[in-house]
């Protein structure tokens, strides 16, 4: 997968917990649960949703690996077989 | 306002009640007609309220004989839209579960409260998130393969302007109507519509907690309770789970909350007119921010016989669904207490306003890192400051108290909640 098709599932899942939410908007650096504002609940949504579409299951440990937009992008590319 | 019976099978259809904010709603459309055979739990009408659009369902299998009211018209609670001969054999619950019938001991005093939520087989509850319907109908829930689906707030602006929604093409999912597929539509009218409705949410939240504040005597506690070992356990059990099986600190709280409340049951109930009747049923209730359009408070029933992998799995799917799927009426309406929870980034406490006729609500502060003083020494702890908020008409600071104390005990042990 590249870099482009995690992006489109980030999204998808993203617009499944917070629809309003314009990724172009959000600063992709930043804590994405405070720029996304994703409760608890929502971002273990949202790593549920990101399993189903790439198999790629973070574990709660690595939760400070995957704080910003680009750091979870990197992360799906490293775990990607 | 229990069974309004004109005869003992002929059944009034009234406005339902779906909280202590909710004054009146408006019929936006029948979805049946003089002489139609429905079946429990058939949608009869759509009504909007501040709480969204509400596919509203026969209590009963039977036959509608009259529709008294004609769209659009706002009703207050209560009010008797239409009526039914009921082929059913339980005729007694003529009513949606209205404000001060929502549990069962005031209502009946004879049904337990799995009989009344069956009985009263409520209205499904579709808080939908009018602005974004058009580019995400994966969130929507098909209430059934052969009604028309339109979007509340196109059905709205149809209504407004009188336009027939079988003269609409929908360019939605499944052919739904969306807003934009109503004609004649300037944009800007489409955003008022918009802001008129979340002001309408925000004038309810206003109702009743200036309802509570004036007519509630609250007393306040607050609890720092030591989480350490909830953490920890908990980080060790979520460890190995996949994300969909994973468990939150807030479902450990509030599974605790509903094992210990038994034994306080002036903190669980309702008030009305300063009369108290306790609930034996533990319904939670659990505030869910729908981010910009204000709060909904679904409640988890029965919490108390839910173990925590149970309680979690309730949460979940109570907060999806408010978030953009449907919630039951009874879910908005039977919670006998409430817990709110501002969030891991939020304020240290949150204390909170009680939602009429109940008689206490939990406040969940950020879980922090903060020192604790053990056997003398200090350490770094994780700790979350709890707080009560509870009807001084009905119970003392020290019952309130021992609740709190009794709560920071059993999260100590959080392994009996599995």
């Amino acid at each position: 997968m590249t870099t482009e098709n995690f992006a489109a599932c980030i999204a998808t899942a993203l617009r499944r917990i917070a629809p309003e939410i314009d990724l172009q908007d959000i600063a992709q650096d930043e804590d994405l649960r405070e720029e996304c504002e994703l409760d608890s609940m929502d971002f273990l949504n949202l790593l549920a949703d990101l399993k189903k579409q790439t198999g790629i299951s973070i574990p709660e440990s690595d939760y400070p690996q995957v704080r910003s937009y680009n750091q979870l992008i990197s992360y799906l590319q490293d775990h990607h077989q | 306002m229990e069974s309004n019976q004109t005869s003992p099978n002929l059944i009034d259809i009234t406005m339902p009640a779906l909280g202590a904010d909710m004054r009146d709603g408006t019929l936006i459309e029948w979805q049946v007609k003089r002489g139609d055979k429905v079946a429990k739990g058939d949608i009869i009408a759509v009504i909007e309220t501040s709480k969204g659009a509400i596919d509203m369902e026969a209590y009963h299998d039977g036959t509608i004989t009259e529709l008294l009211v004609e769209p659009i018209i706002k009703l207050p609670v209560g009010s008797v839209m239409a009526r039914m001969t009921a082929t059913g054999t339980e005729p007694q619950v003529a009513t949606s579960p209205a404000l001060g019938t929502t549990d069962s001991t005031t209502a009946t005093g004879k049904q337990t409260p799995a009989d009344t939520r069956q009985a009263d087989s409520p209205p499904t509850v579709r808080v939908e998130r009018h602005p974004y319907l058009a580019r995400h109908p994966s969130a929507l829930v098909q209430p059934s393969p052969s009604r028309q689906l339109v979007s509340p707030a196109a059905r709205l602006l149809a209504s407004q302007q009188g336009i027939m929604l079988s003269g609409l093409t929908g360019s939605g999912p499944n052919g739904a109507i969306l807003l934009r597929d109503v004609p004649a539509k300037p944009e800007q009218h489409a955003r008022h519509d918009i802001k008129d409705k979340s002001s309408s949410m925000r004038q309810a939240i206003s109702d009743a907690m200036s309802m509570s504040k004036q007519q509630i005597p609250h007393y306040y506690l607050a609890l720092d309770i030591d989480l350490s070992i909830a953490k920890a356990w908990l980080k060790q059990l979520n460890q190995h789970r996949e994300p969909e099986q994973r468990l939150l600190i807030t479902a450990v709280i509030i599974a605790a909350i509903a094992h210990q409340l038994p034994r306080y049951p002036a903190l669980n109930g309702s008030c009305h007119d300063g009369q108290f009747v306790p609930s034996k049923a533990i319904h939670i209730g659990n505030t869910i921010s729908l981010r910009d359009e204000g709060l909904v408070v679904p409640a988890i029933l029965d919490a108390d016989q839910r173990n925590l992998e149970q309680v979690m799995a309730s949460l979940r799917e109570i907060t999806e669904r408010a978030r953009r799927g449907r919630l039951r009426s009874s879910e908005l309406t039977s919670a006998t207490i409430t817990v709110t929870s501002i969030g891991e980034r939020g304020a240290d406490s949150l204390i909170g306003v009680i939602y009429p006729p109940q008689v206490a609500i939990i406040g969940l502060g950020r879980l922090r890192k903060a020192p604790i003083v053990s056997n003398d020494k200090l350490c770094v702890g994780d700790v979350m400051t709890v707080t009560l908020s509870a009807d001084h008409r009905v119970s003392d600071g020290l019952t309130g108290s021992r609740f709190l104390t009794a709560l920071a005990k059993q999260l100590q042990h959080p392994e009996d909640l599995l």
